[in-house]
């Protein structure tokens, strides 16, 4: 489980970083989406992977720990203010540059 | 303990809630008349310039105020510290904070909705960053006043800014990100987010975990250097400062400092004396990036085309000579923090001036070409020189005293001596032809030599009473730096000597059992 996990948060980190360094902002906003998902899971799993344990202490033999699982409910929280806020933002700069370059100029140099 | 406590006890939150409670009461009244928010705006500043000249005088004598939101014991609930350093950022915020907002006053606050709301948001980000000791609160609160500063760096509009805009929001978002794996490299290795609790975890950390912690730490550095605009990752910065409104920038001027205290937090209470194997984990970072960051930032300021884009370059070779501050140990963080204040109240002063001028010069703005004599060139030209003298650090003003603390903090590392005079020699020469460009190469002398037809007269644009305020107190405040700089001396080695002691800062959160 700890390899498919960490092949996961491997490949969507990858993808992530990949689709942020492209030149049009709806890659970059899809990276964006693609690495907050990665960091989640990260984070999930830094309370180190554990099956079928409730996080609470005493309900059961052991238990997950509860505290990742708060962190990532506020990383996702503010991840979707963030991508909301970055989407926004896109489509004004479409709107006022007239093209979806993250420089704003398309590729045959105008500006 | 006793559970009756005193409204003493909440003045360590009170920085917080002030600007949150402010920024609500703003939004309610978003209808109201502009007289209305901006007086309440003011209000607030003012309140807040007051509870951190409090908190400064309570944590003055050495005592650290921890307060334990949700009264929860220590390791587990968040507490809010506040030590000398916190103070000192505190105060530094709202004096530069009340200053940005006067000069907003004057009218650029109308430009776009929600100025107000913004402006005390990210005051609220900025004190609680400064105050959290707790890893994800500092993450939450630097997302925080991130929100908040996005939209006020886009505030007003316009496609320059909008462009500039865009690249700091992705930036900063990947920055975050960045951030929260770090925290979560952190936590699965130490077992906790408490400041205090990892710093007196690190000394006892297993060596298995070793890898993961010193990853994490390292992430945490890199995140802290993109706030702080360090080289590489300063390309954000020049773009943003210089495209966004003069007040904004104004405020800015500290959200650099804002990575740079974390991290003076982090390198000296994580990885301070105390870190055990992770002590020490800054150390051979600190001084070769702090004079990549000087050397090409001063090579900025000398391309820069604008007043606006040479204070930004100005603003990212400060913080390299902060961070070279930094890495020289205890003397050279004192020297650090007075420098620190120092650079970013002639930032601030520079910003505003670029935009007093732009608004003089009907043809070029703050552009370094010909343009028509400026109407009262003489006050300007003599607010500019102030401000040049400040920003390149030269005697009698307060960068002189900073750089010159900071030099004497370098005996043995002489090739830093070169590194950050050479810089400050690259910056007057740009300033002064700054100074030249902006007010004795004028179309009238164009003219003189045949090499113009016409010329343009530039209309007279009085003094506003927001510039004297804010541009009068700036001055004022760097006047006021250099006059007393024997107190704050004392201040700032006081707390540099706090600062490399983490046993105090432990002591005080998790109690003195531990």
């Amino acid at each position: 489980m700890e390899a498919l996990i960490a092949l996961t948060i491997g490949t969507l980190t990858g993808c992530g970083v990949y689709l942020v360094l492209r030149a049009r902002t709806f890659a970059v906003v899809l990276g964006l989406t693609l690495l907050s998902y990665s960091v989640n899971l990260f984070l999930f799993a830094t309370g180190r992977l554990v099956v079928g344990l409730p996080p609470v202490i005493g309900a059961a033999a052991s238990h997950a720990d509860p505290l990742p699982q708060a962190l990532v409910l506020t990383a996702i929280v503010i991840g979707f203010a963030m991508t909301a806020f970055v989407i926004m933002l896109s489509l004004r700069t479409r709107a006022e540059l007239g093209n979806d370059h993250v420089d704003g100029r398309d590729s045959a140099g105008q500006s | 303990m006793t559970t009756v406590l005193n409204w003493l006890d909440h003045l360590v939150i009170a920085p917080v809630l002030l600007p949150f409670a402010a920024g609500v009461l703003l939004l309610l009244l978003r209808d109201q008349s502009m007289v209305m928010q901006r007086s309440l705006a003011l209000l607030a500043g003012l309140l807040q310039l007051g509870l951190t000249i409090a908190l400064l005088l309570q944590v003055a004598d050495g005592q650290m105020l921890v307060y334990r939101l949700g009264n929860w014991p220590a390791p587990w609930g968040i507490v809010l510290v506040a030590d000398r350093l916190a103070a000192w950022m505190l105060l530094l915020t709202s004096l530069l904070a009340l200053c940005a907002l006067v000069y907003a006053l004057g009218g650029s606050d109308r430009q776009g909705r929600h100025f107000h709301v913004l402006f005390q948001m990210q005051l609220c980000g900025l004190a609680g960053a400064f105050l959290t000791g707790d890893l994800f609160n500092l993450f939450v609160f630097f997302e925080i006043l991130l929100i908040a500063s996005y939209g006020l760096a886009l505030h007003g509009g316009g496609p320059l800014r909008t462009r500039a805009g865009l690249h700091y929001v992705v930036m900063n978002l990947l920055g975050s990100t960045v951030f929260l794996f770090a925290a979560g490299l952190i936590y699965s290795a130490l077992g906790s987010l408490n400041l205090a609790d990892l710093a007196a975890k690190a000394a006892r950390l297993p060596a298995d975990n070793l890898g993961l912690a010193r990853a994490g730490g390292l992430l945490l550095l890199a995140v802290f250097g993109l706030k702080a605009a360090l080289v590489p990752l300063h390309l954000w910065l020049p773009a943003a400062y210089a495209n966004t409104s003069a007040a904004v920038a104004a405020l800015f001027a500290i959200m650099t400092k804002v990575g740079i205290y974390a991290i003076l937090r982090t390198h000296t209470l994580l990885f301070g004396s105390s870190g055990g194997e992770l002590a020490g984990l800054f150390d051979p970072w600190l001084l070769p990036l702090a004079m990549a960051t000087l050397t090409l930032a001063t090579l900025g300021v000398l391309a820069a085309q604008n007043l606006g884009q040479m204070a930004a370059y100005l603003v990212v070779a400060s913080v390299g000579t902060l961070l070279a501050a930094l890495a020289l140990g205890l003397p050279g963080i004192a020297a650090g923090l007075y420098y620190l204040v120092h650079s970013s109240f002639s930032a601030a002063l520079l910003f505003l001036l670029a935009d007093a001028i732009r608004r003089r010069r009907p043809l070029a703005g703050d552009r370094f070409t010909p343009d028509a004599d400026m109407a009262q060139h003489a006050l300007w030209g003599s607010l500019f020189f102030f401000a040049a003298i400040a920003a390149a650090g030269l005697p009698p003003l307060s960068g002189f005293v900073g750089k010159f603390l900071i030099l004497r903090a370098t005996p043995q590392h002489p090739w830093v001596w070169a590194v950050i005079l050479l810089a400050a020699l690259a910056s007057v020469m740009a300033l002064a032809r700054a100074g030249s460009a902006l007010f004795f190469n004028t179309t009238a002398a164009l003219a003189r030599t045949g090499n113009l037809a016409g010329t343009p007269v530039a209309p007279l644009v009085p003094l506003a009473a927001h510039e004297l305020l804010a541009i009068g107190g700036l001055i004022g405040l760097i006047l006021a730096l250099t006059a007393g700089a024997g107190p704050v001396l004392d201040y700032v080695q006081a707390t540099a000597a706090q600062l490399a002691d983490p046993a105090l800062y432990i002591q005080a959160v998790l109690g003195a059992g531990r």
